[in-house]
C-alpha cells in the first residue's frame, strides 16, 4: 500500500467524520437539552437531500438548492417538535423510540409516495467538479475538499454559537439543568423547538452536501443515523465534543478499515478468503469499537449526563 | 382470515367478578380460538394462502412474546432482537444447506431435522446472547438501547459481507426440514407446529412470571435498589432473562426461516428489531397476551392495508404513533381491561 493511497483514505475519512459530526451534533443537542432519543433524525438528513435536488433543478443553483434543502430540513424539524415530539419529552425511552420510529415510517413511505422509489440525481456544482494533486501525485475531488471544509466552518460556529452567544448560554444551560432555566423565564419551549429546529438543519446539511456525492433517495438516511447513534454513544450522550471525537474516530476507523483489513488478512490468507473475510470484518469494525469502548466506559468517553 | 371481535360482555367487567369469566379470560380465549381455528377453517376451504398466513402471526407473536419477556417483564429495551431471529433462521438455513449437499460446518455435519435444528438455534442464540447481555447489561437508559442496536447491525453487516452463505442475497432453503412423524410440507401441520412453540413459549412466560425468579425480575425493574437489599443481585436475574428471552426470539427464528423457504441479512436488519418492538407495543407492554394481540394486529394491517395501497408503512406510522401518544395500554388493554396480575 503506497503513501498516496493512505493520504487519500484520511481524507476520506476526514470526510466521513465531518458528515458524522453535522448529524451527531444534533442528535447529541437533542438528547442533551431536552433528554429525547430521536430516531427521525435521518429523515431531516432525506428532508435535506430531497429539497436541494428538487430546488437545484428548478433554480439552476446548487447553491439556492442547498440554502433551500437547509431550510426545509430545519422547518420540518420545527413542525415535527411541534407537533409530536414536545408530547414525548415527559414519556419513558421507550415512547420516545416508538413514536420517533413511527416518525421514520410516515417520512419514508411519504417520500415514497411522493416522489416514488427511484432515486433523484444531484450533482456538485459545476464550479467545484474538478480536483487538485494531491501529494505523490493522485487528484482528488475539490468537491470532497470543501465538504471538509463546510463541516469544519459549521463545527467552529457551533462552538462559537454554544459557547459565546446567548442562545448558547441558554442551550447549556438547558443541559445542566432543566427545571432551572423555566423557573428563571427562559420560554423553554421555544428553546426546545429551537434546539430541535437547529439539529434538523444540521441533519439537512449533511444530506445535502451528502446528496450530491451520492444519490438521493428513499432510505438514505437511516445508515448515517445508525452510524450518528454509534458517534454519541461511543462519545457520550449529550456531549459535543463527545460527538466531534467520536466522528473522527468512527469516520477514520470505518474507512480506513474498509481499505486496509482485506489487505491485511491478505498477508496470511489465499485472495478469496482475505477479501471476505477482511470485507465482513470491516463492515463490524465500528460496532466493536463502540462495544469495547463502552464495555469499559458505559457512558462513552465524555458522558454529560444520562 | 376471521376478522376479529371483541367477545366483551358488559356483566364480566374485572371488579364484580373472579372466576373463569372475567373479560380478560374471555378476551384470551378468544384470540387463542381464532388463532387455532381460523387456519383450521381455511385448510378445510383449501386457502393454503391464509393458513400460511396464520404460520407467519404466529411466529412473529411468538418472536415478539421472547422481546416482551426483556421489554415488558424485565424492563430492558432491547433494539437488537432481530440479532437472535436473524441467528435463529441462519442456523435453519446453514443446517438445511449443509445436509443438501452432504457437507459439514465447523466439523459437523448438517441436518435436516427440526428438532435438532431447533436445538442449536436455540442454544446457540443463548450463548450469543450471554454474550451480548454481559457487555450491554453493563449500561442503562438509552446506552443499553443504542448497545444492543449495535451488536444487532454487527450481525446484520456479518451476514451481508460474508460470502459463504449468500451474502446480502440470502440462502435459500431448497427442501422444508422434516419432523419425524409430521408432514411439515403440509401447510396445516407445519401452522400446528408453530401454533404449539408459541403456546409453549407463552406457557413458560407465564410460569417464569408467576416464579421467585419472576417476583425478583419485576422487582429489578421496579426498583433495583429494594431487590438489592433483599439480597438479590439484579445483573444476573436480568441476564438470564435477557437470554431466554432471545431463545424464544431465535426459536422463532429458525421457524420462520422454514416457513419461508429462505433467509436474509433482512432478518437481522435494525427495521426487524422495530417492528418487533412496534408488535408488543401495539399489543400492550408487559402483557403475556399482547404479543399476540399485536402480531394479529400487524399483520392483519400488513395484508389488508398492503393490498390497498404499496405504502401501507405510512399508514402503520401513523396508528403507531396514535398508539404511543394517546394509547398507551395497546390493544389487550383496550380488549382486555386493566393490567392485572396474569
Amino acid at each position: 500500500m503506497s503513501v498516496t493511497l493512505l493520504i487519500e483514505q484520511l481524507i476520506n475519512g476526514l470526510q466521513l467524520g465531518t458528515m458524522l459530526f453535522l448529524m451527531a451534533s444534533g442528535l447529541t443537542l437533542v438528547f442533551g437539552v431536552m433528554g429525547l432519543i430521536n430516531l427521525a433524525h435521518g429523515s431531516f438528513y432525506m428532508v435535506g437531500a430531497y429539497v436541494t435536488a428538487l430546488a437545484t433543478v428548478s433554480t439552476g443553483s446548487f447553491l439556492l438548492g442547498l440554502v433551500a434543502g437547509v431550510l426545509a430540513a430545519a422547518a420540518a424539524g420545527a413542525i415535527v417538535e411541534l407537533l409530536v415530539i414536545r408530547r414525548l419529552y415527559h414519556r419513558q425511552h421507550l415512547d420516545q423510540v416508538l413514536a420517533t420510529f413511527a416518525l421514520i415510517l410516515i417520512f419514508s413511505e411519504g417520500t415514497r409516495w411522493l416522489f416514488g422509489s427511484s432515486p433523484l440525481w444531484l450533482s456538485p456544482p459545476e464550479a467545484l467538479s474538478g480536483s487538485v494533486a494531491l501529494p505523490g501525485g493522485s487528484r482528488y475531488p475539490v468537491y470532497r475538499l470543501v465538504i471538509i471544509a463546510v463541516g469544519v466552518v459549521v463545527a467552529a460556529g457551533l462552538y462559537l454559537l454554544i459557547a459565546h452567544t446567548r442562545l448558547g448560554m441558554r442551550i447549556r444551560a438547558g443541559e445542566s439543568d432543566r427545571e432551572m432555566i423555566g423557573a428563571l423565564g427562559v420560554n423553554i419551549r421555544r428553546l426546545y423547538t429551537l434546539v430541535f429546529a437547529l439539529g434538523a438543519a444540521l441533519a439537512g446539511l449533511a444530506g445535502s452536501l451528502v446528496g450530491a456525492l451520492q444519490s438521493v433517495q428513499v432510505g438514505m438516511g437511516e445508515p448515517v443515523l445508525i452510524l450518528a447513534f454509534v458517534v454519541i454513544v461511543i462519545g457520550g450522550i449529550g456531549s459535543i465534543k463527545g460527538a466531534l471525537l467520536g466522528a473522527l474516530l468512527v469516520g477514520m476507523v470505518d474507512t480506513l478499515g474498509r481499505v486496509f483489513l482485506p489487505a491485511l488478512f491478505g498477508q496470511f490468507m489465499s485472495p478469496s478468503d482475505a477479501a471476505g473475510t477482511g470485507t465482513a470484518l470491516a463492515a463490524m469494525l465500528i460496532y466493536i469499537l463502540m462495544a469495547v469502548i463502552l464495555a469499559f466506559k458505559p457512558k462513552g468517553l465524555f458522558a454529560a449526563h444520562d | 382470515m376471521t376478522r376479529l371481535h371483541p367477545a366483551t360482555t358488559p356483566e364480566a367487567s374485572p371488579s364484580e367478578s373472579r372466576s373463569w369469566l372475567e373479560r380478560r379470560h374471555l378476551v384470551h380465549g378468544v384470540l387463542l380460538a381464532v388463532m387455532l381455528l381460523a387456519p383450521v377453517a381455511a385448510h378445510l376451504m383449501g386457502e393454503i394462502y391464509y393458513v400460511n398466513l396464520a404460520s407467519r402471526v404466529a411466529l412473529v407473536a411468538m418472536a415478539a412474546v421472547g422481546l416482551n419477556l426483556a421489554i415488558g417483564y424485565g424492563g430492558m429495551i432491547s433494539f437488537g432482537h432481530a440479532a437472535y431471529f436473524g441467528l435463529g433462521g441462519y442456523v435453519t438455513g446453514i443446517s438445511a444447506f449443509h445436509a443438501f449437499d452432504g457437507s459439514l460446518v465447523m466439523g459437523l455435519p448438517g441436518s435436516d431435522n427440526m428438532l435438532a435444528i431447533w436445538l442449536a438455534a436455540v442454544l446457540l442464540c443463548g450463548l450469543l446472547a450471554l454474550a451480548i447481555g454481559a457487555i450491554s447489561l453493563r449500561t442503562t437508559g438509552v446506552y443499553f438501547i443504542m448497545i444492543t442496536l449495535a451488536f444487532a447491525q454487527m450481525a446484520y453487516y456479518f451476514a451481508n459481507s460474508w460470502p459463504d452463505y449468500g451474502g446480502q442475497d440470502g440462502l435459500p432453503i431448497y427442501l422444508r426440514n422434516t419432523l419425524p412423524g409430521i408432514d411439515t410440507n403440509d401447510a396445516l401441520s407445519f401452522f400446528l407446529i408453530c401454533f404449539t412453540a408459541l403456546v409453549l413459549s407463552m406457557a413458560l412466560t407465564s410460569r417464569l412470571m408467576r416464579s421467585r425468579f419472576g417476583a425478583a425480575l419485576t422487582m429489578a425493574r421496579l426498583n433495583e435498589t429494594r431487590l438489592a437489599t433483599a439480597g438479590i443481585s439484579p445483573f444476573p436475574i436480568r441476564l438470564v432473562a435477557f437470554v431466554i428471552s432471545a431463545m424464544i426470539t431465535g426459536l422463532a427464528g429458525a421457524l420462520y426461516a422454514d416457513l419461508n423457504g429462505f433467509v436474509s441479512p433482512s432478518m437481522l436488519s435494525w427495521h426487524l428489531s422495530g417492528e418487533l418492538m412496534v408488535i408488543v407495543i401495539l399489543g400492550g407492554v408487559g402483557r403475556l397476551y399482547g404479543p399476540l394481540a399485536g402480531a394479529i394486529l400487524f399483520v392483519m394491517m400488513e395484508t389488508l392495508l398492503g393490498g390497498l395501497t404499496e405504502y401501507w408503512q405510512f399508514f402503520l406510522g401513523l396508528v403507531l404513533l396514535g398508539v404511543v401518544l394517546f394509547a398507551k395500554q395497546g390493544v389487550i388493554g383496550w380488549l382486555a381491561g386493566r393490567q392485572q396480575h396474569e
